[in-house]
């Protein structure tokens, strides 16, 4: 996936089924490569084998976080993966945003949970954006531009049902229930966007968007200075990358155009960016 | 697996016979034991030449971004301290990884920093304590029997940790605690500690001493995670002050004065073993004549202390490696309290719940 490969080992059925789905355009690589990350999701040795079963998520060998009920144990690695990229490649800046791009140009939108950034993602990938990242901007700091490791689209609660009627061809995960987050579901990357992940992509625009029920659609220009706020506020490392940070995000938000974004109907939401991308504002 | 971050401590030409399989392996071992930005300050030297494989490049970029970062707050929060307690007109001297920094020391290159420690005079402790409060350095652990743990017996205040920047600072009025069985005295510490340039408050312990402390505190400490990394702190120091002639001799009359011959052996007969680091053999056999244990004991003290200080990794761990450190466990908690006490703090460490993991990876929904 991009730049980076992992070593994934597994003997719930719920993580190759998850696999075989979610990564099947990825390529399996030969043993003897370096490997980034080596991670594990497999049943604690104790009773919870087998009543209410649970998983762990081992990072090399190291429990580090509490097992999950053994039914999340794909959407279990797809956040252990997170943590191993978020927490270890310190070579890169890392945003908590969605990333996608069209001829190389990027959208970066930044946000909070529950601002329907996944959705609004996984709504223009489906229309042809390329896919960097649902959830972590990474940024090389030299060039400031985009890395992309695309991988499964988390998609939530509500915004699954979206999907499905707004994309009735997008392969989703069958929906895990009575996670932390409520229900979850995951959505494949398009083929096009995992070939094409060695591309890096150009910082375009910073969108800060917000799902709002029944709001109509509005994009509303905001300063270079707030974008640039936005970006260190949701971002992983920056107080690792200490002045040298602040610089690049600098020079990040200097090639952009910065936006407020409000919405309620994802398909009048993807038609914008489309005009977006067209009049290159 | 075999134990790569030993072989390229002892050996760091040997980065250049890895491949792909080999970088794999190190990288997990060198990231478990705490040694991976050490490993990426050697495969930068220019003498090496190196050029890992693809994939590579990046973690030893990551590591030196980290350590940067962790230098700059280092300083930046050895400076607060500096000021906050400028007004006591008391010698503050840094320990271990600050020290090093501040001293410009090799063993400073390629460490992470977590806590920072000092050493003040004991009869300071408690304006120490209320001018750190005042600057926003809060006590920690504090319930009853914690508190009369580190007050009564321990040789450091309850760490504290500054109300804002969350960094953690530990107050230490000597290096061992006050119910162990060797009892360096502080006073000799503070006497011979040494300035740090720039600095009209800061010091380090002198160069023999600061071997002494380093050794002691990986000899009588309790947890094993950093054990290498600590051995290999030590190599670095060694390596450097043994460069002095006098300082060879300095080392064992100064160990004697503090109680801490036994500690010189084994920190002495362990970097020899395992990292390879230079000691001249006179002094070596001199201070093995006079601290080592019965050759017999000694034995056993070596298969403990092999598995101790091996890469704390799963694959690199023998069958008898958990019971190694839990035999050295005791040994620490042996060396720093007699047994009626030991047994007390056992039963109360037994008994009381130890806290829980995160809850969840902590993933980007934070």
């Amino acid at each position: 996936m991009g730049p980076l490969a992992m070593h994934i080992l597994s003997g719930e059925n719920a993580v190759a089924e998850g696999i075989a789905r979610q990564y099947a355009h990825h390529v399996v690589l030969p043993e003897d490569m370096f490997c980034d990350f080596h991670v594990e999701v497999r049943r604690p040795s104790s009773l919870r084998r087998w009543w209410r079963p649970q998983a762990h998520f081992l990072f090399d060998g190291l429990s580090l976080f509490n097992p999950l009920p053994a039914d999340q144990a794909f959407p279990l690695l797809e956040w252990g993966l997170n943590w191993c990229i978020s927490s270890h490649c310190h070579q890169y800046l890392i945003i908590h945003a969605a990333v996608v791009a069209l001829e190389d140009r990027a959208l970066i939108l930044p946000a909070p949970p529950g601002s329907g950034k996944s959705t609004l993602c996984a709504g223009l990938v489906q229309r042809g954006w390329r896919l960097l990242s649902d959830e972590l901007a990474i940024i090389e700091p030299a060039t400031c531009n985009l890395v992309a490791v695309p991988r499964p689209i988390s998609l939530k609660n509500a915004s699954i049902d979206v999907i499905r009627e707004f994309s009735p061809d997008a392969v989703l995960n069958p929906p895990v229930y009575e996670t932390i987050k409520g229900t979850v579901t995951h959505m494949r990357p398009p083929a096009t966007s995992v070939r094409d992940s060695d591309r890096r992509a150009h910082p375009a625009w910073i969108v800060l968007p917000r799902f709002e029920a029944g709001s109509p659609t509005t994009m509303t220009p905001i300063t270079k200075a707030e974008g640039l706020m936005m970006l260190a506020e949701n971002a992983f490392n920056y107080s690792v990358h200490d002045r040298s940070g602040f610089i690049a995000l600098s020079r990040l938000v200097s090639h952009t155009s910065c936006f407020r974004f409000q919405y309620s109907r994802l398909e009048e939401a993807i038609e914008l960016f489309g005009n977006l991308a067209k009049t290159g504002a | 697996m075999t134990d790569l971050v030993t072989a390229v401590l002892a050996n760091p030409a040997s980065l250049k016979t890895l491949d792909a399989p080999g970088w794999d392996e190190l990288v997990r071992q060198a990231r478990q034991a705490d040694l991976l930005a050490r490993i990426a300050a050697l495969a930068s030297d220019p003498s090496i030449a190196l050029t890992p494989p693809a994939g590579v490049q990046g973690h030893l970029d990551a590591e030196r971004v980290l350590m940067d970062a962790q230098r700059i707050g280092i300083r930046r929060e050895v400076s607060y301290i500096e000021r906050a307690l400028a007004p006591l007109d008391i010698p503050v001297i840094l320990l271990k990884g600050a020290a090093y920094l501040l001293a410009d020391l090799p063993a400073a290159s390629g460490r992470h920093f977590s806590d920072i420690d000092i050493l003040i005079p004991r009869e300071a402790l408690p304006a120490t304590e209320s001018a750190l409060m005042l600057a926003g350095w809060m006590g920690t652990h504090n319930n009853e029997y914690d508190q009369h743990y580190y007050r009564i017996w321990m040789h450091e205040l309850p760490p504290m940790q500054h109300m804002h920047r969350q960094t953690v600072l530990d107050v230490h009025h000597a290096i061992l605690p006050l119910t162990a069985r060797l009892r360096p005295d502080s006073r000799y510490l503070l006497a011979n500690s040494v300035p740090i340039q720039g600095s009209a408050t800061l010091r380090t312990l002198c160069p023999v001493d600061m071997v002494l402390h380093s050794m002691t505190h990986l000899f009588c400490n309790e947890e094993f995670s950093h054990g290498l990394r600590d051995l290999s702190d030590l190599d670095l120091l060694l390596r450097h002050f043994g460069q002095q002639p006098e300082f060879w001799a300095e080392l064992p009359v100064r160990a004697v004065l503090l109680q801490l011959g036994r500690p010189l052996f084994y920190g002495l007969h362990y970097t020899r073993n395992r990292l390879g680091t230079p000691v001249p053999d006179d002094v070596f056999a001199a201070i093995k004549r006079q601290h080592a244990p019965p050759a017999s004991l000694l034995g056993i003290i070596d298969a403990l202390w092999a598995r101790a200080l091996t890469t704390p990794h799963p694959g690199c761990d023998d069958a008898w490696s958990p019971l190694a450190r839990s035999a050295l466990f005791l040994r620490a908690h042996w060396m720093r309290m007699p047994p009626r006490l030991l047994l007390r703090h056992l039963v109360h460490k037994l008994v009381t719940p130890k806290p829980r993991k995160k809850s969840q990876p902590e993933d980007p929904d934070r």
